[in-house]
């Protein structure tokens, strides 16, 4: 194996395209479990961290981008991003333990590919997008559409994700995330479930987004569980609504953690919870 | 296999190694640095045996490779006393007999120390959760929250 520094995105681009097994080393949480574990065995491994910027959290157009390099210990210390996105935050801080949270990041989150991941349904109900660096340069692509198999995503060959991008919030917006887990921390999602909310100056939510983790091959969005919700003040029909659309987009895994009926029927349980949370950061009133 | 040449420091003296690309961070300060107070638990991130600090940051030893520690400021249990005083953490630990084979009792003193760098006053719960990635099979946590909790106080000055 190959440990490469990489001083820049067009060499860590260039490294990751030399062929064989390379792999992109930011936090290590997941690279270093899976070379010790599972038998990864990389010819090169590309240390994205000394790429300028990467390690930062910067306020764009309103949102804030977050370097792919940044740690969950850092997004939790960030107060202006936390009061922001309260629920993209707590999710990511839900990852493993305090010695994890010094290294793991949000984007290696998403890279990972786990369908139980407890970032990526926040980032897809946040709407975030991923930008991209690779052979043709940079482009931006919504979280929602790098999702694609149980430990695989749409990267092409030699990119990697340099920041992913939180966008700007109207007022009178919040969200949250919540997760079933069979303990009280340091555990893998049985579900999990994410929602971000826009209200009117009444109370009615006029924008929505839902989304689930650890239910399915993928994080998904459910676009019928956040229509259920708009036009209301989270009434019980609402929630009631909302929860069942969830439970109808449920093809979970069938284990002793959580058998297909709990996952199914906790999973619209979890949405709703999430929405009051994610209604009340709003500033509405239940 | 050529190597890669490091230059760091460790509880505050800088360091020079070598070591292979894939050599963990835990591997180098046990067998290359001789720091053998880190300690290999499961090896992937579970336990927290390994638990040091990386720029005044927590993390599992094992989850890092020694290569990227170039240019970073390292700490292990072995910075923790002085040379002639134990930390307040280890004498808490030590008189509560918060301790049995002792495994997990540094990555724990390195824990509990961080923690305390950052807030001085947790409340048990906040003891309980930041310490939840070190796991020990003997003492059953409760001595450990209570030294903690304990050494905290008299770090801030209060009669225990």
């Amino acid at each position: 194996m190959r440990y490469v520094v990489a001083n820049d995105s067009r060499s860590a681009v260039a490294l990751l395209g030399e062929g064989g097994d390379c792999r992109v080393l930011a936090g290590g949480t997941d690279l270093l479990v899976q070379m010790k574990l599972n038998g990864a065995a990389p010819d090169v491994v590309v240390d994205i961290k000394n790429i300028p910027g990467i390690s930062s959290v910067n306020e764009e157009n309103g949102g804030f981008r977050i370097g792919a390099a940044v740690s969950g210990a850092i997004m939790g210390e960030h107060a202006a991003l936390k009061s922001m996105w309260p629920g993209v935050v707590e999710a990511v801080e839900l990852i493993g333990s305090t010695q994890v949270q010094g290294r793991a990041t949000m984007a290696g989150n998403l890279c990972n590919g786990s369908p139980a991941a407890d970032s990526v349904p926040a980032q897809l109900a946040a709407q975030a997008v991923a930008r991209i660096e690779g052979p043709q340069g940079q482009r931006d692509l919504p979280v929602s559409a790098l999702l694609k198999a149980p430990g695989q995503t749409n990267l092409g060959k030699a990119e990697f994700i340099s920041s992913i991008f939180l966008p700007a919030r109207a007022a009178r917006s919040g969200d949250a995330y919540l997760r079933f887990i069979p303990r009280t921390e340091m555990d893998i999602a049985v579900v999990g479930a994410s929602v971000s909310l826009s209200l009117d100056e009444s109370g009615v939510v006029i924008d929505a987004h839902v989304a689930l983790g650890a239910v399915a091959p993928t994080a998904l969005l459910v676009p019928d569980a956040a229509a259920s919700l708009i036009g209301t003040k989270l009434d019980e029909a609402a929630l009631a609504a909302c929860a069942a659309a969830c439970s109808a987009v449920c093809s979970p895994i069938d284990d002793r953690r959580g058998t297909i009926e709990f996952r199914t029927k906790v999973a619209g349980v979890m949405a709703t919870r999430a929405a009051k949370i994610a209604y009340t950061r709003a500033g509405g009133t239940l | 296999m050529s190597k890669i040449h490091v230059s760091t420091q460790v509880n505050g003296d800088a360091v020079e190694f070598l070591c292979d690309p894939e050599e963990t961070l835990l591997d180098v300060l046990r067998d290359r640095l001789n720091l053998t107070g880190v300690k290999e638990g499961c090896g992937t991130g579970d336990c927290g045996a390994c638990s040091v600090t990386l720029d005044g940051r927590l993390v599992c030893s094992c989850l890092v490779l020694g290569a990227e520690v170039e240019g970073s400021a390292v700490e292990t249990v072995e910075g923790v006393a002085t040379e002639d005083a134990l930390h307040p953490i280890q004498r808490h630990l030590l008189e509560k007999a918060a301790l049995q084979c002792g495994i997990c009792t540094p990555g724990i003193i390195v824990a509990a120390k961080a923690l305390l760098a950052q807030n001085s006053a947790p409340t048990e719960k906040e003891v309980r959760y930041w310490l939840a990635g070190n796991l020990c099979r003997c003492t059953g946590y409760d001595k450990i929250i209570r030294a903690v909790l304990s050494a905290a106080a008299e770090m801030r000055g209060e009669s225990v």
